[in-house]
């Protein structure tokens, strides 16, 4: 897993709530075996006129080019909806290291960590002071920190994220070595359990 | 202090409590199906690692099946591929697979109760949101993300953080006409597409207690669209009467000793609760949803709120969109409304019981002419009771077609997608933009109001159906 320390980037305003993970990755593209090449069709059918990448949607933010950065910015209860973990292949593939939102549907936020994508949330008047901001805005995430700083402001928010999962991502480990290494302590829990 | 059912069941798993973070939570038993499992299995396999309990793992094949023909080779070839790779993934590693043709395969959520695969106490995962259904058995069963799939996997193990809990209890009689999908329509139209985010949800009072196992699986189903991480339901007799003779249930001596267990599984008198909410059933009517997440819903006979009721500039913005998305204004009402679909199916409607009360409203009459539908059982067990019950014949005689199992146009990964534009009744859990297939327009209501817009060819209130 990629590891994640301090970010400082423009950013991409999605001022749309209850993103569903359809939205983000309709269910067509599930098709794949493998992990890569979803950041084509991120948001595809809000991207794309009916499907066709010769026609974008000029109303849709990632067709904006004013907008870009690696920071993916949206309204509250992003990623709602199937536990496809698509979704946030398709987010990391796209570009973006961080999302931040006033609020995370649970499946998306542990299929972000586990990926290496860092949900941040905010309060709303922060977000709203975010969405305030003109397309040259960047905003800084320091993890160790646990900040966010809207640079031209410096306007600055804590998150929140638990100890382990914050030392996963400064350091890139991922959930599944921790696991590995306790398999003497599981097989011991089984003895007991399976009475 | 007395627990909770779910603090009951969540202690007696964890295996480690890491220091700042999560649980390391045992899992007893791992569902998987084809879409969200090759990744996993890669994974693991680049690890060099093997798959540490596969006697624990029921595979089938779902999602992304045709409901037509499925005796011939799969037509799309992306389709096809993902489907062979978890047939020789399962061969490779040792794990029982109901894939197409086999007598057990459906919906991984419809199976696994169905065989007695589900049962109290146990706690549950599967790469798939609703996962949640099996905790209709008084079971922690919830979704989990490809990495999870590999956690479990490797270790038979996932992290999680424990949740916060919440009671909902419904008391009361439901009115003739209202079913178990229109009980869980009512509660997330109250307190939002997210209202339950961060909670474990436990269903209790009167109305749940009179309900048969398949209506609670339809509730505890749909826990995941207010955003919980899953729903229980306490066992009892009616739990116990449906488990047993299953082919995976415990026999004999061990039936015995597992009983004696399940029974310990209730919510202690004085268990505290972060949130409880009380609803009575007698104000639930036959519910609809109008817009795009499952909270947009309303009574049968309700009208789409106003745009002056909503004050938050944003939610003004997304009620828009939402409404220009369905074709729908504000303050309309709905009944009487022509549509062009129907779809009986899902995990959350696709059993036995739902066809029988379909079978009750169309027995003797023909279907709207220009209804298109798709009606898929949820198993194969499921399209052989339908058979063996003789309600296939009912459905002929109307002028409709059953397909075969699988989730079909509850996500449209298969061909079997609504046309965009169209407006959909459906028994799915689902109603997002795009969800049934680029621009189509779905309406969520229960197998009841499904089967009367299928005589009628409109939003129709089933109450003035019946007698």
């Amino acid at each position: 897993m990629q590891s994640l320390q301090k970010i400082k980037s423009r950013f991409i305003p999605l001022r749309i709530e209850n993103v569903d993970t359809d939205q983000i990755i309709p269910a067509r593209f599930l098709k794949a075996t493998t992990k890569e090449g979803f950041g084509k069709n991120l948001f595809r059918d809000w991207r794309y006129e009916n499907d066709d990448e010769s026609k974008p949607k000029a109303d849709f933010v990632l067709n904006q080019k004013q907008f870009s950065g690696e920071i993916l910015v949206a309204a509250k209860n992003f990623g709602c909806g199937s536990s496809r973990e698509h979704a946030a292949w398709s987010i990391q593939d796209y570009g973006f290291k961080v999302v931040v939102s006033s609020f995370f549907a649970d499946i998306f936020k542990n299929n972000a960590l586990n990926n290496g994508v860092l949900p941040v949330t905010v309060s709303d008047a922060f977000l709203q002071a975010i969405f305030a901001e003109g397309a040259d805005a960047t905003l800084s995430i320091d993890l160790e920190k646990q900040t966010i700083t809207i640079d031209r402001t410096g306007a600055s928010e804590s998150f929140e994220i638990n100890a382990y999962k914050k030392t996963c991502m400064l350091n890139g480990y991922d959930d599944i070595d921790y696991l590995l290494s306790m398999k003497e302590e599981i097989e011991q829990f089984e003895l007991n359990h399976n009475k | 202090m007395g627990k909770t059912i779910f603090d009951k069941i969540w202690d007696k798993h964890v295996v480690k409590i890491i220091e700042g973070g999560p649980s390391v939570l045992y899992i007893d038993k791992h569902l998987i199906h084809e879409v969200t499992s090759p990744q996993a299995f890669s994974g693991i396999e680049k690890r060099g690692a093997k798959l540490f309990r596969p006697n624990q793992i029921v595979a089938t094949a779902d999602h992304n099946v045709p409901t037509m023909n499925q005796h011939l080779p799969i037509a799309d070839q992306l389709s096809k591929f993902q489907v062979d790779t978890l047939i020789e993934n399962c061969k490779k590693h040792g794990v029982e697979l109901y894939g197409l043709g086999h007598p057990n395969q459906g919906i991984v959520h419809v199976i696994g109760p169905e065989l007695g695969i589900t049962q109290p106490g146990m706690t549950i995962v599967c790469g798939d949101s609703h996962t949640s259904t099996h905790g209709a058995f008084g079971s922690i069963a919830f979704g989990i993300g490809t990495s999870e799939v590999e956690m479990v996997f490797a270790a038979q193990c996932v992290m999680q953080t424990k949740p916060k809990v919440m009671r909902i209890n419904i008391e009361g009689s439901l009115q003739n006409g209202v079913v178990s999908k229109d009980i869980i329509l009512y509660i997330i139209a109250k307190i939002s597409a997210s209202g339950a985010t961060g909670y474990f949800v436990e269903y209790e009072g009167s109305a749940i207690r009179a309900l048969s196992m398949e209506a609670r699986m339809t509730i505890c189903n749909m826990s995941i669209e207010m955003g919980a991480r899953g729903g229980i339901i306490a066992p009892d007799e009616t739990t116990y009467a449906y488990i047993k003779g299953r082919p995976f249930a415990p026999q004999g001596q061990h039936w015995e000793k597992k009983l004696t267990q399940w029974k310990e599984l209730y919510s202690d008198a004085d268990a505290k609760f972060d949130l409880e909410i009380n609803i009575n059933a007698a104000e639930i009517d036959p519910m609809i949803t109008y817009g795009t997440n499952p909270g947009m819903g309303l009574s049968v006979t309700g009208k789409v709120p106003t745009m002056d009721s909503i004050s938050d500039p944003t939610e003004k913005q997304n009620f828009e969109k939402a409404l220009a998305y369905m074709g729908l204004e504000a303050g309309q009402s709905l009944l009487g409304m022509t549509v062009q679909n129907v779809f009986i199916g899902s995990c959350t409607n696709s059993r036995i019981e739902d066809f029988r009360l379909v079978a009750s409203i169309i027995k003797g009459k023909q279907k709207n002419a220009s209804v298109k539908t798709l009606i898929v059982p949820g198993s194969q067990e499921v399209a052989k009771q339908i058979k063996a019950e003789g309600l296939d014949k009912i459905f002929t005689a109307a002028g409709i077609e059953i397909r075969q199992a699988g989730c079909s146009a509850c996500l449209g990964m298969n061909e079997d997608k609504i046309p965009a534009g169209e407006y959909c009744i459906s028994t799915s859990n689902r109603n997002f933009e795009g969800r049934q297939g680029a621009g189509a327009r779905t309406m969520l209501v229960s197998p009841l109001t499904a089967a009367a817009a299928l005589l009628t060819g409109k939003i129709t209130d089933i109450r003035t159906m019946l007698n």
